[in-house]
């Protein structure tokens, strides 16, 4: 195992931390409290090649390896969380599973677009009966003749109120449990497509989300991703690969708070000296380091294994599960560190403990990572 | 609300503070060395009323309170948990009688732990069944008006020493689970009755933990305790009554962790200063202080409770799994503050770590009360 | 021993009623629009809970410290904002009480605890003081025989609304034990020269009002001052000391919402084919929260009746706070999980509780100056 990074990734990631300090840093509390998607800076993101980082460049994508895609999503995320599970959700969620799935035809049309990052994706797993479990989908695809009618509600669809396109599962055999499960890739101006408003939500405030209703929806059988009943396969996989882009997401959103805490404790001073010296704020500092570090391990180490072709369920849970709750911690000490302040919306770091919580959450709460990985050692 | 306690507490705990400073705490070491069960100090104790103190006057006992009854054993377990657990294992042995039993079953059991300082024992547990009382496999034949018992129990304090034991077993199917589970009283004397391999033990190794075998031991209805049934009944109605105990278990360790390790930081230099300088010891302290004042509150009242007849089974499991929990977590930092030291056997800090861990363990691990009190919740308001 | 008295049992049941039929229903609304409370209060005044510490001469209830800690739970559990607004007007009245001449309290404590002065603020922190409210800048100077206040205070509650406000200043500039050179102040709203600046912008706690203040040539007679000359950290601390018992209470009362809807959420949502009830995982969670919140209650309740019969009890708000305001903290955290990805959504209240009870470990000394606190007094 290499531990160094290639001279490549450095660059990707190099580019990205500037790009964050210059165009996302400095708007992201605005973009919160306008809730406002910030369609320019992903525009420029994605003409930077990050709609597909690891998607091949013959399909669109800038062929690098999952690696650089997480240290990308990291950075991007330092910036401006909502940006970061955006491009996210492009990557992992969506390009992902149509690169793997996807029939050339397919990927011609749905996935170059995306990965080069013209046209935005979306992933529609969830409804309001099926979360953590994913299998109770009642979101129906009906055969008729060469197409589908798909009939249903997701909800909580990142992008929803902005992508081009949805992979989407539904139904097709309720009698069957998971494998009647299939899955279809959709693109949004298809009539019966109907977004409700964007969810009111604790934070990621800049990344739209909405409830979809399908109504009577007709999908061409063209548009099926794999065959019937591979639905739940296809969105299981998918998730190993999303849960390192929502691991990296939540170390980047730690970072922006531990170097935010790091910096105020230099400044701010009680009883004569800087808060930096008094020990209780020492070792809060040191353990949010460290912890950040184990956390970069692991999401790295997953990303690895999923370039080198290999099985990586266990590992991304890992990943996805120590990131994220090490992120709340590490935020949570953040606003600690800084009194009164932390709890004011005038600093980033109060938006930093709202964005951090969702990774906890979304892609599989902390207690699905724990049933994923125990379930996987009780072997 | 008052937080106070009564003048007679006040003298009871004067006087177990004093034993276990005087007798406790001198020999505590050796005892735990050596794995020597502390029958000189029970005997005395034994004499200044501080065994068996559950036990009503009609009984030949004092009669004392879950209140009074936790005040106490605190300060023995300030000076060696081994003892305290050895105490609380005959009060375990008295409840499922004090619970359950006849009248005459109290004045001849009860009364021979309080005419003499002897022992007797609580015999739940199996090998295969700890958490899963009802999944216990001793089972009771009825032959005629007779009883036929025979099983193997395990972790039982005071097994080897017991002149009696409160035991669990099972009268039918082991397919109804928990309603054939049936309470008797047997004397060590029966034929049939012996006492199995002795524990060597991580902590609390001044206590007496073995395991007690009962081959065709014959019964009668004389050593029926409650009803045919009413076994399990009586276990879980013993255990919402005994927790509160391990509880007091937890803050005399606490409070002794607390009070050595103030010492020792307080002392000990590092960087050309006394350690309680630096914060994160200060910290810890302060963590640690929380801690014993939490459980002890937790513990009072649960005891509080028992005492005014509104017993309520999710207020003793808060203060066991808390205290327990707490009490290791505080012995553990106890161990930090000391460094190397505090590693060895020159400072009382180790044991209270090895100590401390039954607690999580013993009468319900702190899994098991996190259950009870998740079930009594859910069921709130349903 | 643990059982409330009949007076404490009356002013929790009022503090419940009130909470449950009329706080609850509106603190999603007050929240979302920041809206100050100000009806509530005055319904609050009119049910004697601005002054539950306080003597019945000045309107007050004199139920006792327990009384306020109970209550203020109760009004916590409804909305958390109005909760804290309460509970500075309470602080004021008592330390107005305790330290006042007869003709301050004649003047001001009846006010607050009738509602016609719709709150009261306490005005010890600045910019450059927090936790280390020795070190505060704002100057008192003589004049004839008043005095002359001059500087800015920082997050203080309530400043824009309050009728009456104790603010602490430097009456002397000792640099050998600068808290030795401290006095407070009663000023009245609306005095010559006070502003307050704009609100701040909370993560939580919304429907309460945070304001900066500066005080330029504010003048204030001499029966202004609040004790004597250089008692006013003395002042501040014991003031601190009964107030840590109410954030405390308030993080309680918070907590118990959030356990509330958790359990009513966790029978009613399913996966994998059952009630997510059943899963361990989650009923773990619910243990410790309950455990924790225990052990809370009982903290905070010492605290408040070592206070009642007049103890030294330092150490135990101390306690009370720092062990209440993080469990409350973390029973928060796990209603949001339990709700999933409802609970990262405005719809349901775990979201609003979570904002909420983050400040609690902040305000009226963070938990690191409660350790502190505790450290100190277990090496003495
Ligand atoms: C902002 C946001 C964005 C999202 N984006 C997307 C998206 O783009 N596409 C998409 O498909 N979905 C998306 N989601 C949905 C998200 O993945 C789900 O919210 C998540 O999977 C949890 O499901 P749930 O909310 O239904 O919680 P539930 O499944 O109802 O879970 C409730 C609680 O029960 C626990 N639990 C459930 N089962 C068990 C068990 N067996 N053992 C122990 N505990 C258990 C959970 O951990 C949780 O604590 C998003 C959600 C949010 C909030
Ligand atoms: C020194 C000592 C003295 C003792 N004294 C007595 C005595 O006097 N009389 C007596 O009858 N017994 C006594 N015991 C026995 C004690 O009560 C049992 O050890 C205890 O109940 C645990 O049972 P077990 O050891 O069989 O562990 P198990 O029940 O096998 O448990 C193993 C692990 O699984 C966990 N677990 C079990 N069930 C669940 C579940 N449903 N969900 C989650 N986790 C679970 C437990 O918490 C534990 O971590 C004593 C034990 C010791 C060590
Ligand atoms: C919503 C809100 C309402 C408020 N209401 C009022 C009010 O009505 N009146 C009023 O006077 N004030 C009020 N405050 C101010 C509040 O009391 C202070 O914010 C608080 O005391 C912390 O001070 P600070 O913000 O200056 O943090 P700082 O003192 O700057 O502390 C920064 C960090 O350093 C830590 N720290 C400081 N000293 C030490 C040390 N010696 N050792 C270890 N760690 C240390 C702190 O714990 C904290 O983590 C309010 C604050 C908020 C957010």
């Amino acid at each position: 195992m290499q531990i160094d990074l290639s001279e490549e990734q450095r660059l990707l990631r190099d580019t990205c931390r500037e790009f964050a300090d210059k165009e996302l840093r400095p708007n992201a509390k605005k973009w919160d409290r306008e809730h406002r998607f910030p369609a320019e800076a992903v525009k420029k993101l994605f003409e930077l090649g990050l709609g597909g980082v690891a998607v091949p460049s013959e399909w669109g994508g800038a062929g690098m390896d999952n690696v650089s895609y997480a240290l990308a999503i990291e950075e991007i995320s330092r910036g401006c969380a909502s940006t970061g599970v955006t491009l996210s959700v492009n990557n992992s969620l969506y390009c992902d599973p149509i690169a793997k799935y996807g029939t050339d035809g397919q990927k011609e049309s749905f996935l170059t677009p995306y990965a080069r990052g013209e046209k935005l994706g979306c992933f529609g797993l969830t409804e309001p009966q099926a979360g953590s479990d994913a299998a109770e989908q009642r979101t129906t695809a009906v055969r008729k003749g060469d197409s589908y009618l798909i009939n249903g509600t997701k909800n909580w669809i990142t992008n929803g109120p902005v992508a081009d396109a949805i992979v989407l599962f539904t139904m097709t055999d309720l009698s069957k449990g998971t494998k009647g499960i299939t899955c279809f890739v959709v693109e949004t101006k298809t009539p019966g497509f109907v977004r409700q408003k964007a969810d009111e939500k604790l934070g990621i405030c800049a990344s739209p989300s909405c409830t979809i209703f399908f109504e009577n929806m007709e999908v061409p059988i063209s548009q099926r991703l794999g065959q019937e009943g591979d639905g739940f396969k296809i969105a299981m996989s998918t998730l190993d690969g999303g849960r390192i882009g929502i691991g990296a997401q939540a170390i980047g959103i730690g970072r922006a708070a531990f170097e935010e805490a790091r910096d105020y404790s230099k400044i701010r001073k009680t009883f004569d000296i800087p808060i930096f010296q008094h020990q209780a704020i020492q070792f809060m500092l040191a353990d949010m380091a460290t912890a950040l570090d184990a956390a970069r391990l692991l999401v790295l180490r997953a990303a690895w294994l999923k370039d080198q072709g290999k099985r990586h369920t266990r590992e991304s849970s890992m990943a996805k599960l120590f990131a994220s709750e090490a992120a709340n911690r590490v935020a949570d000490k953040a606003v600690q560190i800084h009194g009164g302040m932390g709890y004011s919306k005038e600093l980033d770091v109060e938006r930093h403990f709202r964005d951090a919580r969702i990774t906890e959450i979304y892609e599989g709460t902390s207690e699905i990572q724990r049933l994923v990985i125990s379930n996987l050692l009780l072997k | 609300m008052d937080f106070s306690i009564t003048e007679e507490q006040r003298q009871l705990v004067e006087t177990a503070r004093k034993f276990t400073r005087e007798r406790i705490i001198p020999v505590a070491q050796k005892l735990d060395e050596h794995g020597t069960f502390p029958i000189d100090i029970c005997k005395e104790g034994w004499e200044l009323g501080l065994m068996n103190v559950e036990i009503p006057s009609e009984y030949g006992g004092l009669g004392l309170s879950c209140l009074d009854h936790v005040l106490m054993m605190e300060e023995i377990n300030y000076g060696c948990a081994g003892i305290g657990t050895t105490l609380a294992g005959n009060n375990l042995a008295c409840m499922p009688l004090l619970l359950g039993g006849s009248e005459e079953q109290k004045r001849h059991y009860l009364g021979m732990l309080t005419e003499a300082p002897i022992f007797a024992a609580y015999a739940c547990s199996e090998p295969d069944a700890g958490s899963d009382v009802a999944g216990m496999r001793t089972t009771v034949r009825k032959v005629g008006d007779e009883y036929v018992m025979t099983g193997q129990k395990r972790w039982i304090t005071n097994g080897g020493y017991a002149s009696w034991y409160s035991v669990f077993g099972r009268i039918g199917d082991p397919k109804d689970r928990h309603k054939g589970v049936t309470c008797f009283v047997v004397p060590r004397d029966l034929p049939g009755v012996s006492v199995g391999k002795k524990e060597d033990k991580l902590g609390q190794r001044a206590s007496n933990t073995t395991d007690v075998l009962f081959e065709e031991v014959k019964l009668t209805r004389k050593n029926l305790v409650g009803g045919e049934g009413e076994g399990f009944k009586i276990a879980m109605k013993t255990f919402d009554r005994s927790r509160p105990w391990i509880a007091a278990g937890a803050t005399g360790i606490m409070r002794r962790a607390l009070d050595e390790s103030r010492r020792y930081a307080l002392e000990r230099k590092a960087f050309g200063q006394p350690i309680a300088q630096f914060q994160a010891i200060q910290f810890m302290l302060a963590e640690m202080a929380m801690k014993y004042e939490a459980t002890r509150l937790l513990m009072l009242k649960a005891a509080w409770s028992i005492g005014e007849g509104r017993i309520d089974a999710i207020e003793s499991s808060y203060a066991k799994a808390f205290g327990a929990d707490s009490a290791m977590a505080v012995a553990t930092d106890a161990v930090q503050i000391f460094g190397g030291y505090g590693y060895t056997k020159e400072y009382p800090v180790e044991k209270l770590m090895r100590d401390a861990k039954l607690l999580q363990i013993y009468e319900g691990t702190s899994q098991i009360q996190r259950m009870v009190i998740a079930r009594n919740l859910l069921a709130q308001g349903a | 021993m643990f059982e409330p008295s009949e007076s404490q049992r009356l002013i929790r049941e009022t503090a419940r009623n009130y909470a449950q039929g009329s706080l609850t229903r509106i603190a999603s609304e007050l929240d979302r629009e920041a809206r100050f409370p100000a009806a509530q209060l005055g319904e609050l005044a009119e049910l004697g809970l601005m002054g539950i510490n306080v003597p019945e001469a000045y309107g007050g209830a004199a139920a006792g410290a327990v009384a306020h800690a109970l209550a203020m739970k109760e009004i916590a559990q409804g909305c958390a904002s109005t909760a804290v607004t309460m509970g500075v007007n309470n602080m004021v009245a008592e330390t107005i009480c305790r330290f006042g001449t007869d003709a301050q309290k004649k003047r001001y404590v009846p006010e607050i605890t009738s509602g016609r002065f719709v709150a009261a603020s306490f005005a010890l922190s600045e910019a450059q003081s927090g936790s280390d409210a020795g070190a505060l800048r704002t100057t008192a100077r003589r004049d004839g025989s008043g005095f002359v206040l001059n500087g800015s205070k920082q997050w203080i509650t309530s400043g824009d609304r309050a009728g009456v406000l104790i603010v602490w200043a430097r009456t002397e500039q000792s640099a050998a034990k600068p808290a030795k050179g401290i006095s407070a102040f009663l000023v009245e709203g609306g005095a010559k020269g006070l502003h307050a600046g704009r609100h701040e912008d909370k993560m939580g706690l919304r429907a309460s009002s945070t304001v900066p203040l500066t005080l330029e040539d504010v003048r204030v007679p001499a029966t202004a001052l609040l004790g004597n000359v250089g008692d006013g950290f003395r002042i501040a601390l014991s003031a601190l000391d009964g107030g840590r018992i109410g954030i405390a209470s308030q993080a309680i009362g918070i907590a118990s919402a959030a356990l509330e809807e958790s359990l009513q959420y966790a029978k009613d949502r399913r996966t994998f084919g059952q009630p997510i009830a059943n899963h361990q995982a989650i009923r773990f969670m619910l243990a410790d929260v309950a455990t924790e919140l225990e052990a809370a209650r009982l903290l905070v309740l010492r605290a408040a009746a070592f206070k009642e019969a007049e103890r030294p009890f330092t150490r135990e708000a101390s306690m009370a706070k720092v062990f209440a305001t993080e469990k409350a903290n973390h029973a928060c955290d796990v209603a949001v999980q339990i709700h999933g990805g409802y609970g990262y959504v405005s719809e349901f209240a775990a979201e609003r509780h979570y904002r909420d009870v983050r400040v609690t470990t902040i305000y009226e000394g963070t938990s690191e100056v409660q350790r502190f606190v505790i450290a100190r007094e277990a090496l003495k």
